[in-house]
């Protein structure tokens, strides 16, 4: 069966499942966002319970050639802790709204991670040696009586037993009035933005009391707020250019060259409104929930309620491909409006290749569209396709009357098991899939 | 939430024009209930968008995003039913079912309430007192007036919700409950020059930008629900104080649990009024017995 992702052959194998199997799902648990680092040996997951779970890579063993390493546990801190704001008398929920890793520039790992209020900046360090031999203090630690000491030593170093050690080496708060929803890391390495419902903010990644304002669309009066910020990334290569996604379904690009206050976008990305499918909820599933350049700089990916879209960041009239995620549920939408469901936020994300898009729905389905192909595919992330290296089988929801065998009809799907983050592994065909609680990892098998 | 009346009185009107020709009977009648049925169910979204903006977390920050949105929708929907009449109609019932459940006095400021949203969706945001109203002529009257203003407002393009922030909300969730808060608003209104144009924002402005944002949601059903008037005996009480009384006025306001624009706004309007006309000798002597027992409450705390 021809797959998603490259070549004729290519097939999706279940590989590993991390978190809890119990029903009763801890609202602490459910995690919040999912991230590969750059080279890929690293997955970071974050939780509505402010914790930051980092998995490892083990090394490819040489007895299965064909089956890589597997994710283990590295790390797992406590990234945020809940707050209460005194002035509004409002709790500040310590979920982890985005993690987003710095390049690696030593031995350590470092990454920002943020909840709605403050980002902070992880240091990650390894600990295999310790040194025994102080000539000041003893193997316990108490310090020794100077003048007992009649002769120096050296310290030696001697193996231990590895220990990874996360510490917060940078805390930038009290920046943002509103909801923090994305960080992004820039192309040098020094800076980053923050944007939250209103404003993108600039920092320099070892300044922490100040950070500049580079979007501002907050309405002199608050009763002319129409429109908020969704999303915000900075671009791969160009240090200067970084957009930004509104919940009207525009996507505006800025030059920080241009201007101290990027209010005014240098393109301005939306497509027309097909009138003939308007209706009250036109605009609400118009609503960006994510933006993602492209690896090579040159298109940039933006998610809405129902479909993905593609766009040539030289073509700012259209997006150059669309894929519909679940058009299944454009008839639903009133009881989606009623549960909610229809503010959800799905994340994208592309293959390290840019062939492939991916991009998670309902009933803990997530879709790939191959762009070379045009084929797409929709599979499930279960715990009843997960013995190792099972073939993941395509699924199908069925629209029309009859519902053939094997399909699933739109009012049997769960709401409630919604896939909003997936990852794509930077180099190879590997994907981390978040549902609810469960981490879920796939890979590629190449016949 | 809306007077099963309001439905009831489109129907009707929906249905005379059927009634009425014979001719055109067939056709006519089902495009009516086709019709009927597209406004009901844009009654009932609008409904539950009103619902959902009222309901929200109490101990985190609602979703700005999703608020956003949901007011999109009514506004939408607000532009639309204002368009072709509906908005009018509603108004009006529920503008004469609130008059027939209260006296005078209370229908009063009712209007006053009314006008100051119309006032505000002129841009203006120091509260002026309403030129017209006295006590004189006939309550029901002087609503109707009210309204006509407001279809004017509404037919000239004015959207329901650009209407003010300053009306009372009683649906607002406690989050904005202190009376303190509502007070940095108005002041913030009169004050936007200087705090709004703060580099950091102050504690104060956030606040009200917050409860303004709620304001801004909030605000877009009033309309159709003023909020059950202050007491009577108090506004009457505080029409002949001077401004030293305000802090008091909050203070009594939250004990009594009266939304909190009323009695403030009513107060300075009304004091410009001069002698208000809504007191009589007899009130007054009731309503100091009870401002007596109120202070009493509060030096005695």
């Amino acid at each position: 069966m021809a797959g998603v992702g490259g070549g004729n052959d290519f097939q999706w194998c279940f590989s590993q499942v991390k978190g809890a199997i119990d029903e009763d799902v801890a609202e602490a648990d459910i995690i919040s966002t999912v991230e590969f680092n750059y080279s890929g040996e690293l997955l970071a997951t974050g939780d509505k319970g402010g914790r930051v779970v980092i998995f490892q890579r083990e090394q490819e063993s040489k007895n299965r050639p064909h089956s890589r390493g597997e994710y283990n546990v590295y790390s797992t801190f406590q990234s945020h802790e809940p707050e209460f704001d005194y002035l509004k008398s409002l709790e500040i929920e310590e979920k982890i709204n985005k993690i987003r890793w710095l390049p690696q520039q030593n031995a350590a790992h470092s990454l920002l991670s943020t909840n709605d209020k403050t980002i902070k900046l992880w240091k990650i360090s390894e600990r295999d040696k310790r040194a025994e031999g102080y000539n000041l203090k003893d193997e316990d630690g108490r310090l020794r009586d100077p003048f007992r000491i009649t002769s120096l030593r050296v310290p030696v170093l001697l193996p231990m037993d590895l220990m990874v050690e996360a510490s917060p080496r940078r805390i930038f708060a009290n920046a943002h009035t509103y909801h923090i929803n994305s960080i992004s890391v820039n192309s040098d390495h020094e800076t980053y933005l923050s944007a939250d419902d209103l404003r993108v903010n600039l920092w320099h990644l070892e300044i922490t009391d100040r950070s500049f304002n580079i979007v501002d669309i907050k309405p002199a009066n608050m009763e002319e707020l129409t429109e908020v910020i969704t999303a915000a990334e900075c671009h791969p290569h160009q240090c200067n250019v970084f957009v930004y996604s509104s919940s009207k379904g525009t996507i505006r690009l800025c030059d920080t060259r241009a201007a101290a206050l990027c209010d005014r976008q240098s393109k301005f990305f939306e497509e027309p409104e097909d009138p003939s499918s308007r209706s009250f909820f036109s605009e609400i599933i118009s609503s960006i929930s994510d933006v993602k350049f492209s690896h090579s700089g040159r298109y940039m990916m933006t998610r809405d309620y129902l479909s993905v879209k593609v766009w040539d960041l030289n073509m700012e009239n259209r997006p150059v491909e669309t894929y519909q995620v679940h058009e299944y549920l454009r008839s639903k939408l009133c009881s989606l409006y009623e549960n909610d469901c229809i503010f959800d936020k799905f994340e994208c994300c592309w293959s390290g290749s840019d062939s492939a898009i991916m991009t998670g729905s309902y009933n803990n389905f997530f879709r790939m569209f191959d762009r070379n192909t045009r084929r797409d595919v929709t599979l499930e992330a279960s715990r009843e396709n997960s013995k190792p290296r099972a073939i993941l089988k395509p699924r199908k929801v069925s629209t029309g009357g009859k519902r053939k065998k094997d399909e699933i009809s739109v009012d049997s799907l769960d709401f409630n098991k919604k896939i909003l983050h997936t990852a794509w592994h930077p180099k190879e065909n590997v994907i981390a899939v978040a549902a609810t609680n469960n981490l879920y990892i796939f890979q590629d098998k190449i016949n | 939430m809306f007077p099963k009346g309001t439905k009831r009185k489109f129907s009707d009107s929906g249905d005379e024009p059927a009634v009425g020709g014979e001719d055109m009977n067939q056709p006519s009648s089902v495009a009516v209930r086709m019709l009927s049925s597209y406004s009901l169910q844009r009654q009932a979204l609008l409904d539950m968008s009103l619902i959902k903006l009222q309901l929200c977390h109490m101990l985190v920050e609602p979703n700005l995003c999703r608020s956003v949105l949901i007011a999109n929708t009514v506004r939408q929907i607000q532009e639309e039913m204002t368009q072709d009449g509906t908005w009018q109609i509603m108004t009006q019932a529920l503008s004469a079912a609130n008059a027939a459940a209260q006296c005078s006095a209370e229908r009063l400021v009712a209007t006053e309430v009314l006008c100051r949203q119309t006032e505000a969706a002129q841009g203006e945001q120091v509260p002026k007192p309403f030129p017209a109203v006295g006590s004189e002529g006939c309550p029901a009257e002087e609503e109707e007036e009210v309204v006509v203003e407001e279809e004017e407002e509404g037919e000239g393009g004015v959207t329901m919700s650009t209407v003010s922030s300053q009306a009372p909300t009683t649906y607002l969730p406690g989050t904005f409950g202190m009376d303190p808060c509502w007070e940095e608003e108005t002041e913030e209104d009169e004050d936007s020059e200087e705090c709004g144009s703060g580099s950091e924002e102050g504690d104060s402005d956030r606040l009200v930008e917050d409860s303004r944002t709620a304001e801004q949601v909030f605000g877009t059903f009033e309309i159709k629900n003023p909020a059950p008037s202050p007491d009577p005996a108090l506004e009457e009480l505080f029409s002949d104080v001077d401004a030293s009384y305000y802090d008091l006025d909050t203070v009594l306001t939250g004990i009594q649990s009266v939304p909190k624009m009323g009695p403030y706004d009513l107060l300075e309007s009304l004091s410009s009024h001069g002698p208000s006309p809504l007191s009589s000798s007899t009130s007054c002597r009731s309503d100091l017995n009870e401002l007596d027992h109120i202070m009493e409450i509060i030096v005695g705390s």
